[in-house]
């Protein structure tokens, strides 16, 4: 099939790529000849940055069908739409939250915008990833940008010795990945997706499970499955928390784009292969997940491993390995993203200068000094537990019916039986918040009015979503068939 | 009006809570009688309920139905039948006296103790009109959330692991229920209760979907061995979340049995009938000797629901062993009679128990029965309503406890005499237990100088006991309105239930 010509009609579906690299660049610029003398100003122009995007992302990008550019290398569909959008959201809210922590901490800096463009555009090299070529560019800039922002907080201790281990730990995940992608490529001759799919389409080949099985082992490193799940708790919590914040939630989509394209699109031929492989590490992730979260006395620590406990759902999605499956795990990605923003929202608004909220005897009593701060998170916590009226009831139902359908007994009976112990600690949050009393010495929290009402109209969409879920599920199942 | 009667009562309560909740503390004098107006008014909302209900058809009525979710074809169903009716009556019935009770009694954070109620009344309603799955399993979860919260703000000491357990348990059971309801989703294409029913299924299936309800449901009655989290619950809970959860939240497993698990997995029953009975008897035997020892009051009261729910399951179960033993039906309908005339009837007594419990608690801050003694010398009035209640709830005649475990022990005696002879024991435990409470607690002389200086019921007090004490004398007396309101269901869940659903 020829190559479509390289107009700038068709060039329009990869505008959000073009336009991101144009604003990191104006954003660059301006850091450095204003924003240095005007702290925040950079933060100011990164938001205006991200509104224009997504309304060029919706004014060009908004394709109606499968749109293959650059030699093959990339794709642009309505998957990729919608993720970009959510991208472009989950970016903004998590900036916005991070500004005044950021200031408390003297790290407001137009670099940090900066490295949260480039991750962006990272997550979109992903999203829209045809060939393995840009699967690995998409991979390498995403972590690296984020690697810098982990380590952003140059006076902390914690923060770098995170990074450090996040860098090496996904160095090697890189280099897997890689090792993975030049054994298929040996064996199909090609690097586009597409053509990789055609070549293999036999199960139980050696050599193709040999690649898979590192390619899977990377896809496992970067989501934060068991057993490569190590460093996710150590970057949670070392990191700043508005980094965390950030790795929390844009990342996800982009690691669920990975796996959709690479295991899901590319690799569709041998599914039997890495369904099987998935399925000991999507159990392996949920109980160690969830139990060990309940030993954690460390908020952000906690939410790691719940972080992992999620990622555990997500892969049963995959495990299901039919279009409802992958409908399941992205619903499931969209709305544990919605709720991480809350949660970790949360966090952040919490703390001030020189106090991180992040042990979870910091939240005793918050319902009495802060009543929205309380009840975005108790309502975070029972949409993370699966409680209706909040939309995470939503993305469990949706798993269990995908695996249901694939007529997977045991795997819902253990994700019934874990999603009880998870409802353990997320209810312990809710009762340290409400019942317990708050000690004396606690600061007050604070947060501008902006920013509170984003949070409370965070909280609202975890509500609204929970009640009518019917537009959110259906623009999933839309996207994915 | 009729069409959306129920969409109403479901969200009126929730309306009302949640303004009382934007209202918050500083205006509670204004919340205070908004909860009582919006309880109110709930309760008249049942009167056209009552009235206009059709009691010759076993058919859904007051049907509401909008779409949902259209891709999972799950729809906002509602609708009542003669099974449901009675218990939503109840709902509305016994949030009033929660409000009322908690009038001055409540000072630690009382708008967001209302709100609760509230919320929870609409819930509940929600629980028992749904009539799609989907919709009834989400009413069922979300209530979990202000009881939660109720029993561990309010509630007393051991508040926190009384809390934590009563919702972990719960939500063990559920899920696996939803597990369940998800599975015949896929099977069927339709989240409605009705498709549910009508869809066969193999014995292995049933027997799977069958161990789901278990847990979901005999966690809520609760049956023997999975009842540890009721007197826990119970003790810790603040009075009127003790009243919600005894004469309401504990009929939602009842309810359950009779709306899935007998109408949707019957040869599974059928089969397995035997573990429902035997746990049954065990509740009512074994739970009726632990009620004995307990110097708790309330705990007293839990373990005393506990084997009176034994009653409810045994009634509703005791179908597949009258077939066995008369190779006819007949009779079967008795033992479901029994079962919903004791669950409305429970709900009435246990709640008016609890209630009598937090008037002493109010003025003793005691619920050991070992402080008390003699209080019908300084609390004439009240000892009355308290003997009342409790010969209510050993099963006097003329009182609504006698309606319901007569009907149960006389379906009984058409399946096994052993059946009958065993839940016979309960009319003497149930008759031990409960007087020794009364003759401990209110007869004698005085204890001490504290019972000396109580007071009698005031006229807040006075009322809501009062209009449950007519009810449950009214229910004794002339129970066959509702047994008439229920017949045609009862009839028709006898059928569903002696049906099999094995594809042939």
């Amino acid at each position: 099939m020829p190559e479509p010509m390289m107009n700038l009609h068709v060039m329009a579906a990869a505008s959000p790529e073009i336009y991101l690299t144009a604003a990191i660049c104006v954003v660059l610029l301006f850091e450095a000849f204003v924003g240095s003398k005007r702290p925040g100003a950079t933060g100011t122009l990164t938001l205006l940055m991200l509104v224009i995007g997504a309304a060029v992302t919706v004014a060009f990008a908004d394709v109606t069908q499968r749109t293959v550019l650059f030699d093959g290398n990339y794709i642009a569909d309505p998957l990729a739409y919608v993720l970009k959008l959510a991208a472009f959201l989950a970016v903004a809210v998590s900036l916005l939250y991070s500004r005044a922590y950021l200031q408390n901490r003297d790290i407001l800096k137009g670099e940090y915008y900066v490295l949260a463009l480039s991750a962006l555009l990272g997550i979109f090299v992903l999203i829209s990833a045809n060939s393995l070529l840009t699967v690995y560019l998409g991979v390498e800039l995403l972590a690296l940008s984020v690697y810098a922002m982990v380590a952003f907080d140059r006076e902390s201790g914690v923060a770098a010795e995170a990074a450090m281990k996040y860098f090496v730990l996904g160095a090697i995940a890189s280099g897997m990945l890689l090792y993975g992608m030049s054994i298929i490529y040996g064996l199909t001759g090609t690097l586009s997706l597409d053509g990789i799919a055609v070549a293999l389409s036999a199960p139980n080949n050696l050599g193709v499970i040999l690649g898979l099985t590192f390619v899977v082992v990377a896809v496992a490193f970067k989501m934060g499955a068991v057993p490569f799940h190590m460093w996710l708790p150590d970057v949670y919590e070392g990191a700043p928390t508005s980094v965390t914040l950030f790795i929390g939630t844009a990342p996800k989509i982009a690691y669920f784009a990975l796996a959709l394209r690479l295991l899901a699109h590319g690799l569709a031929g041998v599914s039997v292969d890495w369904t099987a492989m998935l399925t000991p590490l999507a159990v392996l992730t949920l109980v160690i997940g969830n139990t060990v979260a309940i030993a954690q006395s460390n908020l952000k620590r906690m939410l790691a491993y719940s972080t992992i406990a999620n990622v555990g759902f997500i892969l049963l999605g995959f495990v299901a390995g039919t279009p409802s499956g992958y409908t399941a795990a992205l619903y499931y990605t969209l709305v544990y993203i919605l709720v991480a923003l809350g949660s970790f929202g949360v966090i952040i608004l919490a703390s001030r200068k020189g106090f991180e909220a992040d042990r979870l005897e910091d939240y005793k009593g918050l319902y009495r000094r802060d009543p929205l701060l309380a009840l975005a998170m108790a309502m975070m916590m029972f949409s993370t537990a699966g409680v209706p009226p909040f939309v995470g009831f939503w993305a469990k139902l949706r798993i269990f019916q995908a695996l249901w359908e694939t007529h997977h007994l045991w795997l819902v009976v253990i994700a019934a039986a874990m999603s009880v112990v998870g409802a353990f600690y997320y209810l312990r949050v809710v009762k340290l918040m409400y019942f317990d009393e708050a000690p004396e010495t606690l600061p007050e929290t604070a947060g501008s009015f902006g920013v509170r009402l984003t949070l409370g109209l965070n909280a609202a969409a975890v509500f609204v979503l929970g009640v009518l879920p019917a537009p959110l599920l259906d623009l999933c199942t839309r996207v994915i068939h | 009006m009729h069409d959306h009667l129920l969409s109403l009562l479901i969200w009126l309560p929730i309306a009302a809570g949640i303004v009382v909740l934007l209202l918050g503390e500083r205006n509670i004098g204004a919340g205070r009688w908004l909860s009582l107006i919006a309880s109110l008014a709930a309760l008249a909302l049942c009167v056209p309920l009552m009235m206009d209900f059709n009691t010759h058809t076993a058919a859904f009525q007051f049907v509401d139905s909008a779409p949902w979710i259209p891709r999972f074809h799950a729809n906002y169903a509602l609708g009542v039948d003669g099974i449901s009716m009675p218990l939503i009556v109840l709902t509305a019935l016994m949030t009033v006296p929660v409000v009322i009770a908690g009038w001055n009694v409540i000072t630690k954070r009382p708008a967001q103790y209302y709100a609760a109620f509230l919320i929870m009344e609409g819930l509940m309603v929600g629980v028992f009109s749904a009539t799609d799955a989907l919709l009834f399993y989400f009413f069922w979860e979300a209530m979990l959330i202000p009881m939660f919260l109720i029993i561990g703000i309010w509630g007393g000491p051991r508040r926190v692991y009384a809390t934590i357990k009563f919702f972990l348990y719960t939500f063990l059971g559920s899920v696996f229920m939803l597990a369940a309801l998800i599975y015949m989703y896929v099977k069927s294409g339709s989240y409605s209760i009705a498709s549910f029913q009508s869809l066969p299924l193999t014995l292995t299936e049933q027997r799977w979907i069958f161990a789901a309800f278990m847990l979901a449901f005999a966690v809520k009655v609760p049956m023997w061995p999975v009842h540890t989290w009721l007197p826990d619950a119970h003790v810790e809970a603040p009075t009127g979340g003790s009243v919600i959860l005894a004469a309401i939240m504990l009929k939602m497993g009842g309810y359950g049995f009779l709306r899935f698990s007998l109408p949707i997995v019957p040869d599974a029953c059928r089969q397995l009938d035997a573990l429902v009975i035997t746990l049954s008897l065990i509740a009512v035997i074994y739970i009726g000797f632990v009620a004995l020892v307990q110097q708790d009051m309330k705990k007293l009261i839990a373990y005393s629901s506990i084997a009176h729910m034994g009653f409810v399951t045994l009634g509703a179960f005791l179908i597949y062993a009258i077939v066995r033993s008369t190779g006819a039906t007949q009779g079967a309908g008795m033992g479901m009679d029994g079962a919903m005339v004791q669950m409305i009837s429970h709900g009435l007594i246990s709640g008016a128990l609890f209630l009598c419990v937090g008037v002493l608690y109010d003025r003793m801050h005691s619920r050991q029965i070992a402080d008390y003694g003699g209080v019908i010398n300084t609390m004439p009035v009240f000892a009355g309503f308290m003997v009342l209640f409790a010969l209510a709830n050993t099963g006097l005649p003329g009182t609504s406890g006698f309606v319901g475990e007569f009907l149960v022990i006389l379906a009984s005696f058409k399946a096994s005499f052993w059946y009958s002879a065993l839940a016979a024991v309960t009319l003497i435990l149930g008759a031990a237990y409960t007087l020794w409470l009364v003759k401990r607690v209110v007869f004698g002389p005085v204890a001490n100088d504290h019972v000396a200086h109580l007071s009698d019921l005031n006229g807040r007090e006075f009322l809501i006991l009062g209009a449950l004490a007519l009810a449950v004398l009214v229910l004794g007396i002339w129970p066959e309105p509702l047994l008439k309101v229920m017949e045609p269901s009862i009839q028709h869940l006898v059928t569903q239930a002696a049906a099999t659903k094995i594809p042939v």
